[in-house]
């Protein structure tokens, strides 16, 4: 079997995000930027699977701009046997990245499609569930459990009312969620043994898939600020705030 | 144009986040049907339709709709998607699995998890996790909208009688099967949709100590919440996480204890109504977003907060 993993680069879930001054997005120049939290979690999944014999190869690709060989060069230290970055520059929406992981999937043939339920920069939750869709294949959102069986994965989604089991044939795709398991840490030796690993670059053109906009971003603002509260002194005076003043007690 | 409308049930009850979809949905146009995919879903359609924000009801009605799988969905909704303008859920689990199947086989760019209707293209939704809020126009001739259930009331549930009209299933999936579904059952209420949250953070410093959390809870008929450190020091189960990363919540009223308020945490609680912080680094980022703030020792200001609770007559539920 083998299991291509796609991974976002995105800013790190711990910098404080700043819009800029023109409205026209947020500040990303010289921002720390990471691999996307949950899709840490699917090439974890991958690489176990791996490691338990059930896999032969594990792909990572990525779509996005030069840098995010970087992010695919992480996936890489962790397990990940080669990697594929396609290039786009700019925002691209999951749509696009859809179409072009598609291409890649009609290139790779792999029986699994892993990835991260969502990205925490843009907060679509999308690419996985699209992919699905333009495959035919079935979709597994918000795995926390993956059993992989012999044509079919049996996998545990995390919804709202606890959880879900569900048998999908393979190929399918899964979206992973952060209780799938816990990611590792590269070792140093890891970490150069994974730059000596093939990284293939792309680009979206030569693919065919059309990357334009399809929402237009009129712009985008600060949250409302939340108006400065009061220290309270005692535990006496905060109960008796919350019960008449805020009257939520 | 018309707006369709996918009610979340159980074939018995509507979940009630497809309420506050509802409203949402006759903000972008008065014309909302609402479509139930459902096995003997009947009283779901009868009660959807006393619904006065709601024109008409479809409902498809087949034995091999009595799970909710979301490539069984997609095909009926893609069969009846060439009469509407908009296709609207709930930005919940339900919502996220189906509408980008949806939106990808009708070749729409989606758009996720709005908080503001400002016109029929266009909408306010947050990004990196609240951190910032987008204004986004689709160009799209169907608009794929899903909409964030706490940013809208839900509609009246009572005074309307729309049609009910029986529409045609589609074929079944045979790529994915259900198992089964098991519900936590717990007396507490939900984290995502409890009206008070009651999180920890390291500060606990031990698993055994979110006892006095629970109590806590327990009073206020709270879910239990926790900060990414918690979580990450093993001290409770990543379920109850709140921040970018875990859940966002909107509760009435959210207390943070022990917790110093990083970043990834305000991004998932900042919008909550009345915020409590309880401290001992008087320091801590988590003061610049509270309300009521107490600079106090944790072991000592829950037991008493405990106490002075229980001397209330009443306690909102």
């Amino acid at each position: 079997m083998k299991i291509l993993v796609a991974v976002k680069r995105v800013i790190d879930y711990n910098v404080q995000i700043r819009v800029k001054e023109d409205n026209s997005g947020v500040v990303t120049d010289n921002v720390k930027m990471s691999t996307n939290p949950p899709d840490d979690n699917a090439i974890e999944e991958a690489v176990k699977i791996k490691e338990a014999g059930k896999a032969k190869e594990v792909v990572v690709v990525s779509v996005g701009e030069e840098k995010a060989q970087e992010t695919v060069r992480k996936a890489l230290a962790v397990g990940a046997d080669r990697g594929i970055l396609v290039k786009v520059d700019g925002v691209i929406e999951p749509l696009a990245v859809s179409k072009i992981l598609k291409k890649i999937v009609e290139k790779e043939k792999p029986d699994l499609v892993f990835m991260g339920k969502q990205a925490i920069d843009d907060d679509c939750n999308q690419t996985g569930q699209m992919l699905a869709a333009l495959l035919n294949w079935p979709q597994a959102t918000f795995a926390s459990k993956i059993e992989v069986k012999e044509k079919t994965l049996e996998v545990t989604r995390e919804v709202d009312e606890g959880l879900e089991t569900i048998e999908v044939n393979v190929p399918a795709i899964v979206t992973c969620d952060l209780r799938l398991n816990e990611p590792r840490y590269a070792s140093l030796p890891n970490i150069m043994k994974a730059k000596k690993k093939p990284i293939e670059q792309i680009s979206a053109g030569d693919l065919g898939v059309d990357v334009k906009s399809r929402i237009e971003q009129i712009k985008v603002e600060e949250p409302p600020k939340r108006k400065a509260g009061i220290k309270v002194a005692s535990v006496e005076e905060l109960v008796q705030k919350l019960k008449n003043e805020a009257k939520v007690i | 144009m018309s707006v369709l409308l996918i009610a979340e049930h159980n074939n018995k009850e509507v979940k009630p986040f497809t309420f506050n979809a509802i409203s949402a949905a006759s903000q972008i146009n008065e014309d909302v049907h609402v479509l139930v995919i459902g096995s003997n879903s009947e009283e779901v359609a009868k009660s959807i339709s006393q619904v006065p924000n709601v024109k008409k009801v479809i409902n498809v009605n087949n034995p091999i709709y009595e799970n909710y799988i979301a490539e069984n969905y997609t095909s009926v909704i893609i069969k009846l998607s060439g009469n509407y303008s908009h296709i609207i859920c709930s930005a919940n689990t339900f919502g996220k699995n189906l509408m980008p199947r949806v939106a990808a086989l009708l070749d729409v760019s989606q758009i996720s998890d709005i908080t503001k209707v400002i016109s029929e293209d266009t909408f306010q939704r947050p990004i990196y996790a609240g951190n910032a809020f987008a204004t986004v126009k689709s160009n799209d001739k169907i608009k794929c909208v899903t909409i964030r259930p706490t940013s809208f009331d839900p509609a009246p549930t009572s005074g309307g009688s729309a049609e009910i009209q029986n529409g045609d299933a589609a074929e079944a999936t045979e790529i994915t099967k259900f198992i089964k579904k098991e519900e936590i059952k717990s007396d507490r209420p939900e984290l995502g949709t409890a009206r008070v949250v009651v999180s920890g953070g390291r500060g606990m410093q031990s698993g055994e100590n979110f006892k006095l959390i629970t109590a806590v809870a327990d009073k206020l008929n709270a879910a239990i919440g926790a900060s990414r450190a918690a979580v990450d020091a093993g001290y409770i189960t990543n379920d109850h996480q709140v921040g970018q990363t875990g859940k966002v919540v909107v509760p009435d009223l959210y207390i943070a204890v022990g917790i110093s308020g990083a970043i990834q945490h305000l991004a998932g609680m900042k919008e909550s109504k009345v915020i409590v912080a309880i401290n001992k680094d008087g320091e801590a980022p988590i003061f610049s977003v509270a309300d009521y703030g107490l600079e106090a020792d944790l072991f000592d200001a829950l037991p008493k907060f405990l106490e002075e609770l229980n001397k209330l007559n009443t306690i909102q539920k």
